[in-house]
């Protein structure tokens, strides 16, 4: 290179760089692309590559564990299956005073919601749903189910009496189906007498004749419910089946209703019958359904049933919520559980409770233990490190069976002390069945996991700290206290959050051990989710003690700071 | 250097001290050793030979197998380090990462139970001494690897020991903010008049810093002199290779002359040589000469002394001096350093020269 070209490229250089240093716009890579945008497409590739090799856990996650919980949690506040199953009751309570016992139409509503819910046989479930909330509604519903059928058969009698023809099911059809629909029901009955036995084409789903509705607007719904319920239930055809007495009961409200010139103005098939029908129903002998109702069930006419489906009736509530924390949802507002059914808040105390001591006692146990294991030189340290995992490797259901041999009261712990003579042969210690028993067994299950975070932690500390401190003059305790303590801090707490939250949420050692007096929420969620099957409330106790532990978290977080969380 | 080594009136006495970790091999082997008050005492040796062991038994972390330490006329072996009242500044710092800059200069003073304000007024003292004052409110992970060193400094000097032991104190640091901390380590000791015991295994380090330098190898101490006595009179070969760069010629005593002696090299020459550790003709000695002492310019070669041949393989530009290698004796790797002076000429490789040296630079040792 000649003198003149280099005093041109270092000229060019510094020219470059007073360019760069005068501009204020985004840097720009050297194609004239913003640098951010280069930099972002050079990472893309890399990007995808990383989330091509986590797709596989992802995805799994995702499927098998994300998914559920959300569903689980969605649980402890979704209640659709009174909305779903009584559809026309929970509209017609909509304008309830809840003063008093609801009127007829929210009767008769019930009669037909109820009666296509039997059909489906819905009811039960409804029952146990609402179980929850008032003791004695399920026997209520399962009786009601068998007695659903005969609401309305007084006036199904008086219109077949009236006339034969309501007897038939052709009546029905031709007054109520639309006719596309019945030469297609037509259709399909031939080709399934053609086809003989093998044939399962469904059948056309029934529809309504056009303005049907407008005459008879509740006989149009129930026969309906009744058409399509036979259809998909019984595999029946509607051509085939004689209405359910709710039918009757339907037709006669509607025409009981209706002014005379409305029935005159249809013009329809059936319209001779209907126009006679009319003119009879106002000599019709009638019952009061709340009466039917309440010799069914007397529940029917209590006022509990119909507070609680009223309460229970939007599709989402906060009832299970409430059940969770001892208050129940009631027409005048939130209340307290009466006192001997409150149990949720006195086990998630208890569970917080003795959580802090599993957790406090696996400090002071592990403390000392991680203090000598990182002190040690790395070979005897080794091997006290696979002493400290040795119960990793055994079955949990093992070592809680052994500890019930240790402890019970004939076991080998209360045995020596009584050779050993500390206590009397006839006042052995209560060790287990009870809090004792699930602090000792779960402080020793989850000893591990508080010795591996300390240890671990404690290991990054160098010795020369404490041989600072001592050499500025402080004694052993001093240095230990102020110097080395502190350092461990991190890891006291890594431990703490692992083994509080592991045991907030132990399942198998308080089942095993701990009696009536030392098991934990997650006992109760466990009852609730394979017994009473109220997996509402198993959700919101369960949302509870996520959130409970989030909260800890955070507090947590706030005060030690979760960057000093240290796992190694 | 006028201190006087006598054990009456040192400070720091090693007297006989043995020390052993596994009860077979000796790591400090019968350590004699008198440091005076206010003196600034280098230990400086390879690793494993044992000086770092002897600051330990000195601060009080590891105990003596044998022999005596005392301080200030007191034995200290059965002194808990806490209470030898020695300041200490160690390779890593060992800042308490979890107090700030200030605390950390408390902590000492606190458990010696001294007041608030004397203590804040003695924690702005140390700080100023080295020039961090405005750094009390921060913590060590804030800081740079020189200033953590500075403030570990003004930890160890705060509560006023009268014996400060450092250990490697700037082995983690680079060359020129290593240069300058030395300087001001120095002159902060002598300022203060404290006694410091420096453990290193830089040698320019020892050489730069000290009153005396201790060289220690295998457990024992090779030499224990001045800088300047120990870089132009080393006592043994270990000395002569470890300080400075070093040429090694070796051969057998040939002729003992009194003061001067000549030793026939393996291949025959004949050269002149201090007889440092021979005593009589036949045996095996390695001679050492430093190579900014091999003269190749016939003016400057003293008159009558012996010259070898020498062949240039190698000529290195450095700046301020040039550096030759040379065959000489058979040896590949002899090297000559030169001064860039205007008279000085420039060898070219292959080119055969005649080399010497004044017969005292030359030292015969053991072999």
């Amino acid at each position: 290179m000649t003198d003149a070209s280099a005093g041109n490229a270092s000229q060019n250089a510094a020219t470059a760089r007073r360019e760069d240093a005068a501009r204020t716009g985004p840097m720009l890579a050297a194609d004239g692309r913003p640098l951010k945008a280069s930099l972002n497409r050079a990472l893309r590739r890399q990007k995808m590559r990383a989330l091509l090799l986590i797709a596989p856990l992802l995805i799994f996650i995702l499927v098998t564990f994300v998914a559920p919980i959300i569903d689980m949690l969605f649980r402890s506040v979704e209640n659709q299956i009174v909305s779903e199953t009584l559809p026309r009751t929970v509209v017609a309570l909509d304008d309830w005073d809840a003063q008093d016992l609801p009127s007829e139409d929210v009767y008769a509503a019930l009669a037909y919601d109820f009666n296509e819910a039997a059909e489906r046989r819905r009811h039960t479930r409804l029952g146990s749903r609402l179980n929850y909330e008032t003791t004695g509604l399920s026997s209520t519903f399962r009786r009601s189910g068998r007695g659903i059928e005969d609401v309305g058969e007084t006036y199904a009698e008086q219109f077949i009496d009236l006339d034969e023809a309501w007897e038939e099911p052709e009546t029905w059809t031709a007054l109520m189906a639309h006719p596309d629909w019945l030469s297609a029901q037509a259709e399909w009955a031939a080709e399934a007498e053609a086809a003989g036995r093998d044939f399962d084409e469904p059948e056309p789903a029934f529809r309504l004749a056009p303005g049907i509705a407008d005459v008879l607007p509740e006989t149009a719904d129930a026969y309906r419910s009744f058409a399509r319920t036979i259809q998909q239930e019984d595999e029946d055809s509607p051509t085939e089946e004689e209405p359910w007495n709710t039918v009757y009961l339907a037709l006669y409200r509607d025409l009981a209703a209706q002014p005379a010139s409305a029935v005159a103005a249809y013009f329809g098939p059936i319209a001779a019958e209907l126009a006679a029908a009319d003119a009879a129903v106002d000599g019709f002998e009638t019952v009061s359904l709340r009466e039917v109702f309440g010799e069914m069930d007397d529940a029917w006419a209590e006022m509990p049933m119909w507070e609680t489906i009223d309460a229970f009736s939007d599709p989402y509530t906060a009832g299970y919520f409430l059940a969770a924390i001892d208050l129940q949802l009631t027409p005048d507002g939130i209340e307290a559980q009466p006192e001997d059914q409150r149990i949720y808040i006195l086990l998630f105390q208890r569970t917080i409770f003795m959580s802090l001591v599993i957790t406090i006692s696996c400090v002071l146990l592990g403390y000392p233990i991680a203090y000598l294991l990182s002190n040690l030189p790395a070979r005897t340290s080794n091997l006290l490190l696979i002493l400290v995992l040795l119960p990793f490797w055994t079955s949990l259901l093992v070592r809680t069976s052994a500890w019930k041999v240790l402890l019970q009261q004939e076991g080998v712990i209360n045995d020596i002390l009584v050779w050993v003579g500390f206590i009397a042969d006839d006042a052995r210690l209560q060790l287990i069945n009870n809090q004792t028993g699930t602090i000792i067994a779960m402080t020793h299950i989850l000893l591990p996991f508080m010795i591996l975070p300390l240890f671990s932690v404690m290991k990054t500390i160098p010795p020369y700290y404490v041989r600072a401190a001592k050499s500025l003059g402080a004694t052993n305790w001093t240095a230990f206290w102020r110097v080395y303590f502190p350092q461990s801090i991190p890891g006291i707490g890594a431990g703490c959050i692992l083994v509080f939250i592991l045991s907030i949420g132990y399942y198998i050692t308080p089942e095993l051990v701990g009696g009536r007096t030392g098991t934990f929420i997650s006992n109760r969620i466990a009852f609730h989710i394979s017994e009473s099957l109220n997996w509402g409330l198993a959700a919101a106790l369960g949302s509870i003690l996520l959130a409970l532990v989030l909260v800890l978290y955070w507090i947590y977080d706030r005060m030690v700071g979760i960057d000093n969380v240290k796992l190694g | 250097m006028g201190l006087t080594s006598n054990a009456q009136d040192a400070f720091v006495t090693f007297d006989r001290v043995q020390k052993s970790y596994d009860g077979e091999t000796l790591v400090v082997k019968d350590l004699n050793l008198q440091i005076g008050k206010g003196e600034f005492l280098t230990m400086l040796g390879p690793s494993g030979s044992g000086k770092t062991t002897c600051l330990m038994m000195l601060a009080g972390f590891e105990t003596a197998t044998h022999g005596e330490i005392t301080l200030d006329g007191r034995p200290i072996n059965n002194i808990p380090p806490h209470k030898r009242g020695i300041g200490m500044v160690f390779q890593n710092y060992a800042l308490f990462p979890h107090m700030t800059v200030a605390e950390n200069l408390s902590f000492p003073l606190e458990v010696r139970k001294i007041g608030k304000s004397d203590r804040e007024a003695k924690i702005k003292r140390a700080l100023d001494m080295v020039q961090m004052g405005s750094f009390a409110g921060r913590r060590p992970s804030q800081l740079s690897g020189g200033q953590q060193q500075r403030i570990a400094l003004a930890r160890a000097l705060v509560f006023e020991p009268e014996l400060v032991l450092m250990d490697e104190p700037l082995g983690a640091l680079d060359k020129q903010l290593r240069e300058t901390l030395q300087f001001e380590i120095t002159n902060l000791a002598h300022e203060l008049g404290i006694t410091v015991v420096y453990v290193t295994h830089d040698q320019t380090e020892a050489l730069t810093m000290s009153d005396r330098v201790a060289v220690f190898d295998d457990g024992r101490i090779q030499q224990l002199d001045a800088p300047d006595t120990l870089y132009e009179e080393p006592k043994n070969s270990f000395v002569a290779q470890f300080i400075g760069e070093n040429n090694t010629l070796t051969g057998v005593v040939s002729k003992m002359k009194g003061a001067t002696c000549e030793v026939r090299l393996d291949d025959g020459e004949i050269i002149d040589a201090v007889p440092v550790n021979v005593s009589q003709v036949g045996e095996r000695t390695q001679v050492s000469i430093r190579p900014e002492r091999v003269e190749y310019n016939p003016e400057r070669l003293t008159e009558g002394a012996h010259t070898i041949h020498a062949e240039v393989l190698e000529f290195i530009y450095m700046g301020d001096i040039y550096r030759t290698r040379l065959r000489v004796a058979g040896h590949d790797t002899f090297v000559m350093k030169t001064r860039n002076a205007p008279d000085q000429r420039r060898l070219t490789p292959g080119e055969k020269i005649e080399i010497g040296w004044r017969p005292q630079d030359c030292r015969a040792l053991d072999a």
